[in-house]
């Protein structure tokens, strides 16, 4: 079974000109051990997400439709308490910005110890242990003395290890890391993934990796899901989106980043923006931006169904299309 | 004939005084604390041509160009554009106009309170190059028009058009005193992928239809690899490396760049095992003696730890200039044909 199943995820934001629909009808699952990319361009929704399964939406916004369930169990419409007590328990979550994740005013060993204390039936002596045991982990040089430091008298990178220390220390069942390395130098970058990705392996820990890196992605994640306009455009396997994106949208994203290996003539970018969440187009979101698109894209919403060997919302994919999938050249 | 040149630094350095007030610093008995922020670079940038700059933050890069474009002065070193000392082309206004820069962040650049036919005319009245209205509206819409924009944009608000659009906006602004070079400090690191490669394309097809010269800042090595003729690499205030683009991606030298380059998340999924650079950027405040690199280098040795390498063409490449013992030495395995980044057996 899996660990975690988002089912028809709907978000909301009141504003004074009407409501908003930040995310629209996002379904996915992570099983425990597995970790799910979730990609897309800024405003996308992908954050939101996160955000929403952890329950830290910022007001106004709120989730107004679909279901959240943790190892079967509904954690979207818990009342305040209990769900902060899943959270850290069994939720971790790693932000992208490490300084603001940590209390300036207590030393990393004590916010660690703390959150042990509070999740784990464990005594402070043996939370402080524990402490510098997961300093060691997470590679953090003379873990014994640096227990003992405040936030600032570390460097980014380290910072950004005490906070995967942190998130993980309770041992939850899942972790939400959001952009957990965008913050950070790519020489960086590496030792960071590298330590999520051997953790969440040996702990078992199910992970859900937001990012806008696909080269992140495509190292760390088992499958991936792209998001565009609030919704889930394609999900699939890594290798297969990656290498053999169904969706336009996908195609196009993994068109556009440019290529270490060589030079090319001219980059494929995709013309246009995302749309604003107040003027999303009716039918498929991405219909303006489109070089495949057709009279029905622009009226009828296309829902996930099967293209290639991943998920996508195209209308291409529709079996009546077939004829249209073949000119496409997607096929 | 060797093209001209349009810019050129020579072991120019730019050194910030980060001391505490004088009081504190005469109680607590400190010395004066001197960030190097640039310290010791020197290249040339042939008309026409792209060279890039990368590195991790902190390693002087955005400095770099804030002293090309006269926006710091130099604590010690020179830079020469066109043949003059800045200083001097700057005090002319027909040498200044043809110097322009691009910013990273296109929220932060543009004046929200000003129309866009505002922002862009600036130069122009700033400059005095065109002094009738009617004339400004008209060129600001074909500067718009070159960079995929609508002349009538020239009436909106910042705040009505999107990352990529507004930092079109500034690539208008900046060829409207019809510059020959430009500074591009980060132009996309603030985009999203899809509209980096809008900017990037059109980034190269003005290069090309005016002829401009472009130093190119980023951080970003597969943005750097698609717009570049050279590139230089830069760590903690240096240039450690410096090379045509090609060569620089075929056969890295220095380690610090084999190592940026064995760091970049890999989409083709070959599944090899990355080797992480062990440690950090140390702070530019007490840099390490002798190289800048040796504490987080796996070729380094004693001669590493004392004196400070030298930019010399490197053994084997001779095109590239990279300041390393160990390349020097052949201490690399470069010219054994087993590069390896891992110290030589005892």
């Amino acid at each position: 079974m899996s660990l975690l199943q988002v089912q028809n995820l709907r978000v909301e934001f009141p504003t004074r000109r009407g409501t908003l629909v930040a995310l629209d009808d996002v379904s996915f699952e992570i099983a425990p051990g597995e970790v799910l990319g979730v990609v897309g361009e800024s405003g996308a929704g992908k954050s939101m997400t996160g955000a929403a399964i952890i329950g830290l939406l910022e007001p106004p916004g709120r989730i107004a439709g679909g279901q959240v369930r943790l190892e079967g169990r509904r954690i979207d419409n818990l009342p305040y308490e209990e769900l902060r007590r899943i959270r850290g328990r069994q939720i971790g979550a790693i932000f992208q910005d490490p300084l603001t994740t940590l209390n300036p005013l207590y030393t990393v060993g004590d916010q660690l110890a703390e959150t042990m204390t509070t999740h784990l039936p464990i005594g402070p002596a043996e939370a402080k242990k524990r402490a510098v045991e997961w300093l060691e982990l997470v590679g953090i040089p003379a873990a014994a003395q640096r227990v003992d430091s405040y936030p600032h008298e570390f460097s980014g990178g380290m910072r950004q290890r005490v906070v995967i220390a942190l998130a993980l220390c309770a041992e939850p069942k899942l972790v939400v890391a959001d952009e957990p390395t965008t913050a950070l130098d790519v020489s960086i970058q590496a030792q960071v993934i590298a330590l999520l990705k051997n953790l969440a392996r040996e702990k078992g820990t199910a992970m859900m990796l937001v990012t806008h890196d696909m080269g992140v992605i495509a190292e760390t994640a088992d499958r991936v899901a792209v998001m565009y306009a609030g919704r889930i455009i394609e999900i699939g396997a890594v290798r297969e989106v990656v290498k053999n994106a169904a969706h336009p949208y996908s195609a196009g994203l993994m068109g556009s980043i440019p290529p270490i290996s060589h030079r090319v003539e001219r980059l494929q970018a995709i013309e246009g923006a995302m749309p604003r969440l107040s003027a999303i187009p009716p039918g498929c979101p991405y219909n303006p931006r489109c070089p495949f698109v057709f009279d029905r894209c622009r009226v009828e919403r296309p829902e996930l169904m099967p293209a290639k060997a991943n998920r996508a919302a195209c209308w291409l994919y529709a079996p009546e299309e077939a004829q249209r999938l073949q000119e496409s050249g997607l096929a | 004939m060797p093209e001209p040149i349009m810019l050129e630094l020579r072991d120019a350095a730019r050194h910030f005084d980060v001391s505490r007030p004088l009081l504190q610093r005469v109680i607590a008995r400190e010395e004066k604390r001197i960030l190097r922020a640039v310290d010791g670079v020197s290249f040339q940038v042939p008309k026409g041509t792209t060279l890039s700059l990368v590195g991790e933050s902190g390693c002087g890069k955005s400095t770099v160009a804030r002293l090309v474009v006269g926006l710091y002065q130099p604590t010690r070193g020179e830079v020469f554009f066109d043949g003059l000392p800045l200083a001097e082309a700057r005090a002319d206004p027909t040498k200044r106009q043809r110097m322009q820069m691009i910013f990273q962040d296109p929220y932060a650049s543009l004046n929200p309170r000003w129309r866009v036919l505002d922002i862009v005319a600036e130069p122009l009245r700033a400059f005095g190059l065109v002094k009738d209205r009617r004339k400004q509206v008209e060129r600001v819409g074909e500067l718009l028009t070159q960079v995929g924009l609508s002349p009538l944009d020239g009436q909106k608000f910042p705040h009505e058009f999107s990352g990529g659009q507004r930092q079109r906006i500034s690539i208008a602004r900046a060829l409207s005193s019809n510059p020959e070079f430009l500074v591009c400090d980060e132009p996309t690191s603030a985009l999203d992928v899809s509209v980096q490669a809008q900017i990037l394309n059109l980034m190269l097809e003005l290069q090309k239809r005016l002829s401009l010269t472009y130093l190119f800042i980023s951080h970003n090595l597969s943005v750097v690899r698609q717009v570049s003729d050279r590139v230089g690499v830069m760590y903690l205030g240096k240039l450690v490396e410096l090379a045509p683009s090609e060569t620089l991606f075929h056969t890295p030298r220095h380690p610090y760049t084999r190592a940026l380059m064995e760091a970049i998340p890999d989409l083709e999924m070959t599944g090899r095992t990355r080797i992480p650079v062990g440690g950090e950027v140390p702070s530019p405040i007490a840099p390490p003696p002798g190289c800048p690199f040796h504490p987080r280098c796996p070729l380094a040795n004693d001669r590493c730890r004392i004196e400070v390498p030298a930019m010399i063409p490197a053994r084997g490449t001779p095109e590239t200039l990279v300041a390393c013992h160990a390349v020097e030495e052949g201490r690399d395995g470069f010219l054994d044909g087993k590069p390896r980044l891992t110290p030589e057996p005892a």
